[in-house]
């Protein structure tokens, strides 16, 4: 079989089970431009476009859940971005109304770039990941899905049907640099995500384009641990402290897009002022 | 767009495109729907500017939906409704964004026309159902998919600017 559109998670699946030779293609904005350019040629594609159960999001119990192929589109809405307003502020961002039309939340993890928009905002959700094939289901870490640059730990034969994270309890901020205000691959992006549980409130920090994966700033997250108090208003000596810090987690390279000075740089001014903007959210 | 040195085997699958079916015979299984549709279809209208959805001169609706066709694999489009731009007007009859486009002077070489023109007619329809009228922002990421390298934008916004007007309260020209 050459080409499959299946209309079921099952059907799809099963496909992929019997076929090893299937390139899955679900929005094909990164696919389709390897296509184009002569990069891949797949042998055979299965398209996940009419597998509808694998679209859209829910809430239960404080803990939301996005279908693999939901689009960008889908999560830039009003009621999406009350439940992750980094997630929904980084689906936004990426490409164009027509780009976010048809990319999907499971292809911008699988391509695994340290650019992607939405796998930052994940990371710094400290998502899950449902993985399935047509014998087994098992569900990973978000830090567990990408191995190094466009390179996913997914074994054959398996899809992302899912990812889920807890509903947002506190503020929120994605921010992306780029050339552009549309239409980027981010130079840097940021995503800081603040959990408010018991009286007490605890922040993840995500870094784009700075390393090999999206990776988690744990030396700015151990300097809020240390140093916020999440009533009072951020100094400048402090804000100033705080983004020196996040530069120091970052181990970004020089590329075609940019610099790695001018990205480690990037990072703590977008990481200071989410912070800042995150102090003020919590201190009214 | 290049074609493999290996051998695989040709597609031949159905499109429904503007409202008719079209056989595609023999096709190779990496064709995008926007070579298929200027190449094998006969229709020219969306333009190929990158090859790559950065430029959107390529747009077409997928089930009504704004995309690249530059960035669907045509064989696994079957069963959509596709919408090109020779879709929009009426015989000779200019739709109310095209006809902006042209009284403003936003039509240079034309070449980003075409997926403009689809652009801002999603915009509009999409508008509609609002209580309050579109913002410059909400504007320029409706149309920051689509690239011109002749006019500066400063046409094509006024020209989007009177198609909205032109457009209230009953809806645009289809």
């Amino acid at each position: 079989m050459t080409v499959a559109v299946p209309n079921t998670l099952a059907d799809a699946l099963d496909s992929l089970a019997a076929n090893p030779e299937l390139v899955v293609v679900s929005g094909g904005t990164d696919l389709m431009v390897a296509v184009n350019f002569g990069h891949r040629k797949p042998p055979a594609l299965l398209s996940l476009r009419r597998v509808d159960e694998l679209r859209g999001w829910s809430v239960n119990d404080g803990v939301a859940s996005v279908g693999a192929g939901t689009t960008c589109s889908m999560l830039e809405t009003p009621a999406f971005a009350a439940i992750s307003p980094a997630l929904a502020q980084s689906a936004r961002s990426v490409g164009s109304p027509q780009i976010r039309n048809a990319a999907t939340i499971a292809g911008n993890l699988a391509t695994a770039s340290p650019a992607g928009d939405m796998v930052s905002a994940l990371v710094a959700l400290d998502a899950q990941v449902t993985i399935a094939s047509s014998s087994v289901q098992r569900t990973i870490g978000i830090s567990e899905v990408a191995s190094g640059p466009k390179r996913n730990t997914l074994a054959p034969g398996e899809l992302i049907t899912a990812v889920s994270f807890n509903a947002a309890t506190g503020p929120q901020e994605f921010m992306k640099v780029g050339p552009r205000n549309a239409m980027v691959i981010a130079v840097a992006n940021v995503s800081l995500v603040v959990e408010r549980s018991a009286g007490a409130a605890a922040a993840r920090l995500a870094l784009g384009s700075v390393g090999p994966t999206v990776v988690r700033a744990h030396g700015g997250e151990q300097w809020i641990r240390d140093n916020v108090d999440w009533s009072t208003a951020p100094t400048e000596r402090a804000m100033a402290e705080f983004a020196q810090r996040v530069c120091d987690d970052a181990s970004p390279i020089d590329d075609h897009r940019s610099t790695a000075a001018y990205r480690r740089h990037a990072v703590g001014v977008c990481a200071r002022r989410a912070l800042v903007r995150a102090m003020k959210a919590m201190a009214t | 767009m290049t074609s493999p040195t290996e051998a695989t085997e040709p597609q031949s699958y159905t499109l429904r495109v503007n409202g008719t079916d079209h056989a595609v015979a023999d096709a190779w299984i990496g064709e995008n729907l926007l070579h298929v549709l200027r190449e094998r279809l006969g229709l020219p209208g969306s333009k190929n500017a990158c090859e790559q959805g950065e430029c959107g001169a390529c747009s077409v609706l997928l089930d009504g939906v704004l995309v690249c066709s530059c960035l669907v694999a045509a064989a696994t489009a079957v069963d959509a409704e596709i919408t090109t731009i020779e879709a929009i007007g009426d015989g000779n009859a200019l739709s109310t964004v095209q006809q902006a486009f042209v009284d403003a002077g936003a039509v240079q070489c034309g070449f980003c026309t075409p997926g403009l023109v689809m652009a801002v007619h999603v915009l509009i329809d999409r508008s509609a159902s609002k209580t309050c009228p579109l913002t410059d922002l909400e504007i320029r990421e409706a149309v920051a998919g689509n690239l011109c390298r002749c006019t500066g934008y400063g046409r094509v916004f006024a020209a989007i600017e009177a198609a909205i007007a032109a457009s209230a309260p009953q809806g645009p020209r289809p």
